[in-house]
C-alpha cells in the first residue's frame, strides 16, 4: 500500500519521530520494519538513524520515495548500489513476500553493525592542503597516542606573512591508534579540533578539549609532508593556492553542526547501575522541548493534508531550503571579516 | 561560534540579562601584599599605604577606602600628604614624583592622579645628583624640598611640578660656613632628613647621611646653625615647641641638640645608645613627643643589639622608666604617631603609634596602661597563617550573629578599648543588605570568621581545632614570657605567624549550617570534627570515632602522614564552636569533600579513597564506601604531592634554593639591602624560565580511562530529599561524584524525630552514575518540580525559603569539569547537556547557584549556575536549560592560586586570593553591590599660624 505525505525539509526532526510516523500513518504501531529510500543514483538505501534519515530527507528531488519491509522477512540484499536497477524484483520481494527465492545469499550486516574506523573525512570541502582526520577510539583498546607542542608556523595574512604560534603534533606512541592509522605525523600542525579552530588557544586548552573529545575525535591538521594530499579535480583544485586558509572559516559552521549531531549520538553512553544490578546504558529523555517542537510540525502538515489541501512539496522543499541557504547568509557577516576571498559554501 | 549553535537572539531575555548580570571587581579585602612606604594625614585623618607593585591604598574611618595604581608599576618609596590639603605625593623608586588628590566626584570622592614628574639634572651631570632621598612638603603647600643624593636640595612648585631652579640649595652653599676639619674629614653626601621648623616655617632642619646636620634660613638662603654629628645620621625630629631637636643614628645612638639664637655650632645636648654596651644596629626613625607631665615618649625603630637581638624587627617606647620594645614578626616597613595636631596646642600628647609592618598593621594604644593593642576594623592579615580553604555563608540569622560576635568578643579582651585613631572621612555606602560571614580556614588547624557583608573584612571570631589534638609543641610556647629583668623589654605584638607546628592540622573543608549552628569542619589527616555554638565555657570529652575506608581490602600500604593523636578525656573549650564529635578517616588522608545535614544530624565526608556518613545524633558510623580502584597504587601511597607534575615540583626545588640564598644573604647583609636581592631573585625567575623554555613542552593526548590514577577521589557531596527509588515517595539521599566521572546515590532512611535515638540511620546504595567521559564531578543539585534547586537543610523549617515542590518530577544536574548535564529522576536518562571543554577548551573549576535579582523590579529574582573556569573566566548558565548567558574575565589564567581560592556566594557575589594576604571582591550581580563609596570633606583651616606661614612664604618669594 502506498501513502503520501509531506515533510517539512528544513525541519526533518529525529529518525526516531519520523519512524513513529511511518507506523501511524500505516496504522502498524507495533510492527517493526525496515526503512529504505532510493537516492538520486536510485539506489535503494536503508534509513535506520538520524544521520542517513536527514541525508535522505535533503536528497529528495522533490519526491523521497520510501520503502518500508517487515522486519522479519527484510531482505538485507536489497540494499546496496545497483539496487534500483532491480527495482521491479526488490518491489516484487517486498509487495510479494511469499515470493521470496529461498536462494541462500551472504548476509550482510546492517551499516550500524559496521565498526566504524578512523578514516580521513570531508575531503571535499577542506582546501587540499588540509586534512581532516576522524579517530575512532571505539571498541579499540589502543591508546589515542600521541602528543601536541607549542610552535610556530607562517601565515598568509594581508599584511604578507606573519609568524604565528600553532599547536603541532610532537610524538606518535608506537602501537598507539594515530601511529596505527597512519593519518597523522610529527610536527603536522592541528587546525581544528571537532571543528573548532586551535588558533588563539594554548596548549593546555587544546589539550583539554581534545581530551574532552577523545570518543570522538576529529582533528585537522595541515601535514607536514604535503605530497601525499588528496587531488582531486581540477574544479575544487582551482581554489587551492592563497585561498587555503580563508576558505575554512567559512564552512567551519555546517560542518560543526555535523560534529555536534554525530556527537550527541556518539556519547548516549553513560551507563546506569540502579540498585547494585547490571550496569544499563542511560537512555535520552524523549521529551525534550526540541524535539516535541518538530513533531507538532510534523503532526500539523500531516493534519493539512487530511484536510484536503495538499502543498506541493516540491515549494515546501523548495521554499525551505532556501530559507537555509538565506540564514546562513544572514549569519554570515561575523565571518565575513576573517575571509579574504575564499570560496563561499552553500549548502 | 556560538551564535550559530543558537539561533534566535530573544530580545526580551537579552533586556532581562542586562538588568540581572554586570561583574564589577569591587574592593579588596585584607592586607596589601608587599607593602613598601606609610604616610599619614593628621589633617584629613587618613593613612595611605603605597605598595611594591605601585598600589596606593588610604584609608581613614571603616568604609573609608580608596585606591590608586601607578601605571608604571614601580615600587612606592615615600608617600607625603600636603599640609591642610586633599593631596598627596608619592615618590617611586624610578625617581619620579606623583600628584594625587581626592576630589568629590558624583557624591563621592575619588582618588585620581594629577601630575608626575620627574628630577631632571643639567645635562651630563650623574643620575644620583637627581635621585630623590628625602622630601619635605612645605607647610605653606606651595613647595616640595627634595633632598637628592648629590646633597643639593631642589625646590619645585606645586602642583605644576615646576623647579625654582634660584631657590636650589647646594651643598657648597651650605659648606661655606663648616669649620675645615670638619669638612675634609666627610663631604656633605646625600640629604638624608628634611624637617621644617614647628614653629618657623622660614627655617629648615637638613640632616646629611655623614652626620652634618644644619638649619637653613630660607628667606636669607644661608645656613643659621651647624651642628657637627659625628656618626652616619639615620633621621631627625624637632621637639614641638622648636628649641631642640632629636637625631638618631646608625650604631644604634640618638642625640639630642639644643636650637637656640646665642650658639650657631652647638654641641650635642645628650648622646645615648639606649641598648649599648655592645655593638647596636641604626635607629632608623625617631619621635620625640612632649607630653603634659612633662615626661616625654621617645619612640624609636630599631637599635637593638647586634649580636644577640639583631634578627629583631622592632620598636622601642620609651616613657620615663616605662620602655617597651615591641617585637614585630616582620620587617617594619615604616611607622606614625597619631599625637594633638592641634596647632594651638602646647604638647603632643601622643595617644597612638600605627606601625606597618610587612605582613600586618599593628596600632599601639599610648594612652592606656600597658599600651595594649587595638584591634584593627580592617587590614586584617588574613594570612597571618597561610589560608588552605573559604567558605561564604549568606544571610545570617541575626541570633547566631550575635552569639558569634559574643564569642569572639570574649577573645579580644585584651585588646584596648580606644575607638579607631584614625576616622578621616565619612562612609556614604548604604548599609549592607545582609549579614555574610566568610569563614576561611588556616593551615595552624584555626577557622577564622570574617564579617564580609560590608567593606571592611572585619575578623569576628577565630576558632582553633587544635586543643582537640596533642601535637609536639607546647601550648605555652607562644604565651609572652615577659620576665621584669629582661633586657631588652621585648614583647610580642602582632598575629602575622606563618609557622604552623603540625601541617596535619590544616582546615581543607568547611560547613556551617546558619539555622542551627552547627559547624562541620576537615583537615589534612583526614580528621572531621563537628561543632556546636556554646556560648560559655565548657569542659568535655570530644566523641571520637574512625571510619575506615579501605574497608579490609588488603594489600594496601599507606605511606603518608599518620593521623593525628587525640587527647584523651575532657577538654576545655572556651565560648564558641566546641567540638563534640570526631571522626577520623583511614587512611588519614586528607577530606576533600564534605557535607553536613542539620536536620538530619548526619555529616558526610570524602578522601582520595572513599566516602562515608556519620551519624553526629547517635554518634555512630551509618556506612563507609570505598570508591578506590584497586589499580589505584598512587592514591594508596600519600599525600597527593607525591605526584605533582615534574614542573611544579622543579618550581619548588627552585624556589627552595631561592628562598637559602635569600636567608644567607639576609644573615650576612643584614636588612638594607632588600633591592639587591630582590635583584637577584629577578635574575634567578629569569634564568630558571629560560631553563624552562628549552626543555620541550608537549601534552599527552589521551582519553581517560577507569585505571587513571586517582579516580577514586571524592570530590563532591551532596544531601537531598528526592525520588531516588520512585516517584511516588521520595526519601532522604546522599550523592558523591568521584574524580572518575562516578556518581553514587545511596538511599537513606531516617528515623522520624521522636525516634531519632532509638533507631539506626538506615543507608542503601541506589544507584551509581558512570559518565563516560570520566571527568571529575564537581558539582551534583537536585532541581525540584519547579526546576528550582532543592533547599539547604532547615532553611523551609525557619520559613526562609517555600518548600521545594514535590509534585513535579525531580532532575538531577550533574556538573564534571567539561560538562554540565541533566538527567530525570528516579529513571535516570539523559535529558539535557552542555560540553564546554569541547567547545571552549576550558574546565569547570567551581560551581554554585547563585540567586539573581533584578535591578529593574524587585519581584523578580532566578537561580543561574555561577561558573569559574580553569582559564579565569567566569561564566552565568542558566537553570535548567543550561544555556550560556554571559561571560567574564575575571582571573588571570595563570594566577592558579586565585583560581582555586575562589568562592561563591548565593547572591552572585565573590571573592578569590589576589595574594596570600588579600581578597578580591566581585560581583556578578546588577543587585547586590557592596564597594566602597565615601567622602573626604576639607576640614576648616582653624588656625591663623596657617595665614601667618603664607605671608611668610610671599615674603621669601618677594625676596628672592
Amino acid at each position: 500500500e502506498f501513502r503520501r505525505f509531506s515533510l517539512e525539509r528544513s525541519k526533518p526532526g529525529k529518525f526516531e519521530e519520523f519512524y513513529g510516523l511511518l507506523q501511524h500513518v500505516h496504522k502498524i504501531p507495533n510492527v517493526d520494519v525496515l526503512v529504505g529510500y532510493t537516492d538520486i543514483h536510485g539506489d535503494l538505501l536503508p534509513i535506520n538513524n538520524d544521520d542517513n534519515y536527514h541525508k535522505a530527507v535533503s536528497t529528495a528531488n522533490p519526491l523521497l520515495r520510501i520503502f518500508i519491509q517487515r522486519k522479519e522477512d527484510a531482505d538485507y540484499s536489497a540494499f546496496g548500489t545497483d539496487t534500483m536497477t532491480r527495482k521491479k524484483n526488490v518491489l516484487s520481494n517486498v509487495l510479494r513476500p511469499d515470493n521470496h527465492k529461498k536462494k541462500p545469499h551472504i548476509v550482510i550486516s546492517m551499516p550500524q553493525d559496521f565498526r566504524p574506523v578512523s578514516s580521513i573525512i570531508d575531503v571535499d570541502i577542506l582546501p587540499e592542503t588540509h586534512r581532516r582526520v576522524r579517530l575512532y577510539k571505539y571498541g579499540t583498546d589502543k591508546p589515542l597516542g600521541f602528543y601536541i607542542r607549542d610552535g610556530s608556523s607562517v601565515r598568509v595574512t594581508p599584511h604578507g606573512l606573519e609568524k604565528v604560534p600553532g599547536i603541532f603534533i610532537s610524538r606518535l606512541v608506537p602501537g598507539g591508534l594515530a601511529q596505527s592509522t597512519g593519518l597523522l605525523a610529527v610536527n603536522d600542525e592541528v587546525l581544528e579540533v571537532n571543528g573548532i579552530e586551535v588558533s588563539g588557544k594554548s596548549l593546555d586548552q587544546v589539550t583539554d578539549m581534545m581530551i574532552a573529545n577523545s570518543r570522538n575525535l576529529i582533528i585537522t591538521v595541515r601535514p607536514a609532508n604535503q605530497r601525499n594530499n588528496v587531488v582531486r579535480n581540477s574544479r575544487t583544485s582551482g581554489s587551492s593556492g592563497q585561498s587555503t586558509e580563508s576558505s575554512l572559516p567559512s564552512s567551519t559552521p555546517n560542518i560543526l553542526a555535523n560534529f555536534l549531531q554525530e556527537d550527541d549520538e556518539s556519547d548516549e553512553e553513560d551507563i546506569i547501575i540502579e540498585d547494585s544490578g547490571e550496569p544499563q546504558q542511560i537512555p535520552k529523555a524523549a521529551s525534550t522541548s526540541e524535539s516535541l517542537e518538530s513533531l507538532t510540525q510534523i503532526e500539523l502538515l500531516h493534519e493539512s493534508t487530511q484536510n484536503g489541501f495538499l502543498p506541493s512539496s516540491e515549494m515546501n522543499l523548495n521554499h525551505s531550503a532556501g530559507s537555509i541557504t538565506m540564514e546562513y547568509e544572514v549569519r554570515d557577516p561575523d565571518h565575513k571579516s576573517l575571509e579574504e576571498d575564499g570560496t563561499i559554501i552553500t549548502l | 561560534m556560538r551564535r550559530f549553535l543558537r539561533p534566535g537572539h530573544d530580545p526580551v531575555r537579552e533586556r532581562l540579562k542586562r538588568d540581572l548580570f554586570q561583574f564589577n571587581k569591587t574592593v579588596e579585602h585584607g592586607f596589601p601584599h608587599q607593602p613598601s612606604a606609610l604616610g599619614y594625614s593628621p589633617f584629613l585623618r587618613l593613612m595611605a599605604i603605597g605598595t611594591r607593585s605601585g598600589a596606593i591604598k588610604l584609608y581613614g574611618a571603616p568604609g573609608v577606602e580608596f585606591m590608586g595604581l601607578h601605571e608604571e608599576n614601580n615600587t612606592v618609596m615615600q608617600i607625603h600628604f600636603i599640609p591642610d590639603q586633599c593631596q598627596l605625593v608619592t615618590l617611586l623608586d624610578d625617581n619620579s614624583l606623583h600628584l594625587w588628590s581626592l576630589k568629590q566626584h558624583s557624591g563621592a570622592s575619588e582618588l585620581r592622579e594629577e601630575h608626575r614628574f620627574t628630577l631632571k639634572g643639567p645635562p651630563g651631570s650623574p643620575p644620583s645628583a637627581t635621585q630623590i632621598t628625602a622630601v619635605l612638603p612645605h607647610s605653606s603647600r606651595e613647595v616640595l624640598y627634595l633632598g637628592t643624593e648629590s646633597g643639593n636640595i631642589f625646590v619645585v612648585e606645586l602642583p605644576t611640578f615646576t623647579v625654582l631652579e634660584d631657590r636650589t640649595i647646594t651643598s657648597e652653599a651650605v659648606l661655606q660656613r663648616v669649620p675645615e676639619d670638619y669638612c675634609n674629614r666627610r663631604s656633605c653626601e646625600l640629604v638624608e632628613a628634611l624637617r621644617e621648623h614647628p614653629k618657623n616655617p622660614d627655617q629648615i632642619l637638613i640632616g646629611y647621611s655623614r652626620g652634618l646636620i644644619v638649619l637653613w634660613d630660607l628667606q636669607n638662603n644661608k645656613v643659621t646653625h651647624h651642628f657637627l654629628g659625628s656618626q652616619q645620621l639615620e633621621n631627625l625630629y624637632w621637639q614641638r615647641d622648636g628649641s631642640k631637636f632629636i637625631s638618631c643614628h646608625c650604631d644604634g645612638s640618638y642625640t639630642q641638640w639644643p636650637v637656640s639664637s646665642d650658639n650657631r655650632q652647638p654641641g650635642p645636648l645628650e648622646n645615648l645608645v639606649p641598648y649599648g654596651p655592645f655593638p647596636c644596629k641604626a635607629i632608623s626613625k625617631i619621635y620625640w613627643q612632649t607630653t603634659k607631665n612633662g615626661v616625654p615618649y621617645i619612640i624609636f625603630q630599631g637599635g637593638m643589639p647586634r649580636a644577640s637581638y639583631g634578627d629583631r624587627h622592632s620598636i622601642s617606647v620609651v616613657h620615663g622608666s616605662q620602655q617597651t620594645a615591641f617585637d614585630f614578626t616582620s620587617r617594619v616597613i615604616d611607622f606614625f604617631i597619631i599625637f594633638s595636631s592641634e596647632p594651638t596646642a602646647e604638647f603632643d600628647d601622643p595617644s597612638a603609634m600605627v606601625v606597618l609592618a610587612e605582613e600586618e598593621l599593628v596600632v599601639i594604644d599610648l594612652k592606656t596602661a600597658g599600651w595594649p593593642a587595638v584591634h584593627p576594623p580592617y587590614l586584617a592579615s588574613l594570612h597571618c597563617s597561610a589560608i588552605t580553604c573559604s567558605h561564604h555563608v549568606s544571610n545570617i540569622p541575626l541570633k547566631l550573629w550575635e552569639r558569634i560576635i559574643s564569642a569572639g568578643s570574649k577573645q579580644n579582651i585584651h585588646y584596648s578599648n580606644m575607638p579607631w585613631p584614625i576616622d578621616g572621612g565619612t562612609n556614604i555606602a548604604p548599609d549592607p543588605p545582609q549579614r555574610d560571614l566568610l569563614l576561611t580556614g588556616h593551615e595552624d588547624g584555626t577557622v577564622r570568621f570574617w564579617d564580609a557583608s560590608g567593606v571592611c573584612l572585619h575578623l569576628l571570631y577565630k576558632l582553633s581545632t587544635v586543643r582537640v589534638f596533642l601535637t609536639d609543641a607546647d601550648p605555652n610556647d607562644n604565651m609572652n614570657t615577659l620576665g621584669e629583668d629582661e633586657w631588652p623589654p621585648l614583647r610580642k605584638v602582632g598575629t602575622f605567624d606563618p609557622y604552623s607546628d603540625d601541617p596535619r592540622l590544616g582546615i581543607q573543608k568547611i560547613y556551617l549550617c546558619k539555622y542551627s549552628g552547627y559547624l562541620a569542619v576537615a583537615g589534612t589527616a583526614g580528621q572531621v570534627l563537628v561543632m556546636e555554638l556554646n556560648d560559655e565555657d565548657a569542659e568535655h570529652v570530644v566523641d571520637h570515632a574512625e571510619a575506615d575506608l579501605l574497608q579490609d581490602q588488603e594489600g594496601y600500604r599507606w605511606k603518608g602522614h599518620e593521623k593525628l593523636k587525640t587527647r584523651d578525656g575532657a577538654v576545655r573549650f572556651e565560648a564558641g564552636f566546641q567540638p563534640f564529635v570526631l571522626v577520623q578517616c583511614q587512611p588519614p588522608a586528607v577530606v576533600t569533600s564534605l557535607a553536613l545535614h542539620s536536620e538530619w544530624k548526619l555529616v558526610a565526608f570524602g578522601t582520595s579513597h572513599g566516602f562515608g556518613l556519620f551519624d553526629h545524633q547517635q554518634k555512630r558510623l551509618v556506612f563507609v564506601k570505598c570508591t578506590l580502584h584497586p589499580s589505584d597504587q598512587l592514591a594508596l601511597e600519600g599525600p597527593l604531592s607525591r605526584v605533582k607534575s615534574l614542573k611544579k615540583s622543579l618550581r619548588q626545588s627552585f624556589r627552595r634554593i631561592r628562598r637559602s640564598r635569600v636567608s644567607s644573604r639576609k644573615r650576612r647583609g643584614g636588612s638594607g639591602n632588600a633591592s639587591e636581592v630582590q635583584e637577584a631573585n629577578a635574575k634567578f625567575d629569569q634564568d630558571a624560565l629560560q631553563e624552562m623554555e628549552l626543555a620541550p613542552v608537549q601534552r599527552k593526548i589521551e582519553a581517560r580511562s577507569a585505571e587513571d590514577s586517582f579516580t577514586g577521589f571524592v570530590r563532591t557531596l551532596y544531601f537531598a530529599d528526592t525520588f531516588l527509588r520512585d516517584s511516588s515517595r521520595h526519601c532522604p539521599s546522599l550523592w558523591a561524584g568521584t574524580n572518575g566521572g562516578t556518581v553514587y546515590a545511596f538511599c537513606l532512611r531516617v528515623p522520624p524525630a521522636e525516634r531519632r535515638m532509638d533507631e539506626p540511620v538506615r543507608a542503601e546504595q541506589a544507584k551509581e552514575i558512570q559518565l563516560m567521559h570520566r571527568a571529575p564531578v564537581v558539582g551534583i543539585l537536585v532541581l525540584d518540580g519547579r526546576s528550582t534547586p532543592l533547599p539547604e537543610p532547615l532553611e523551609v523549617a525557619h520559613d526562609l525559603s517555600k518548600s521545594p515542590d514535590m509534585q513535579g518530577s525531580h532532575q538531577l544536574l550533574v556538573v564534571s569539569e567539561e560538562q554540565f548535564k541533566v538527567f530525570t529522576l528516579p529513571k535516570v536518562s539523559s535529558k539535557l547537556k552542555l560540553k564546554l571543554t569541547a567547545l571552549e577548551g576550558c574546565r569547570v573549576r567551581k560551581v554554585t547557584v547563585a540567586n539573581f535579582g533584578s535591578c529593574k523590579t524587585d519581584d523578580y529574582s532566578e537561580n543561574d549556575l555561577a561558573v569559574l573556569t580553569n582559564l579565569g573566566d567566569i561564566q552565568i548558565i542558566s537553570l535548567p536549560f543550561l544555556k550560556l548567558q554571559i561571560r567574564y574575565p575575571c582571573i588571570r589564567k595563570e594566577d592558579v592560586s586565585g583560581i582555586a581560592s575562589c568562592v561563591f556566594t548565593k547572591y552572585g557575589q565573590g571573592f578569590y586570593l589576589i595574594s596570600p594576604s588579600e581578597f578580591e571582591r566581585f560581583s556578578l550581580s546588577t543587585k547586590w553591590l557592596v564597594e566602597p563609596r565615601c567622602i573626604v570633606d576639607m576640614p576648616e583651616v582653624t588656625s591663623n599660624n596657617h595665614v601667618h606661614n603664607k605671608s611668610g612664604m610671599e615674603n621669601a618669594a618677594r625676596k628672592s
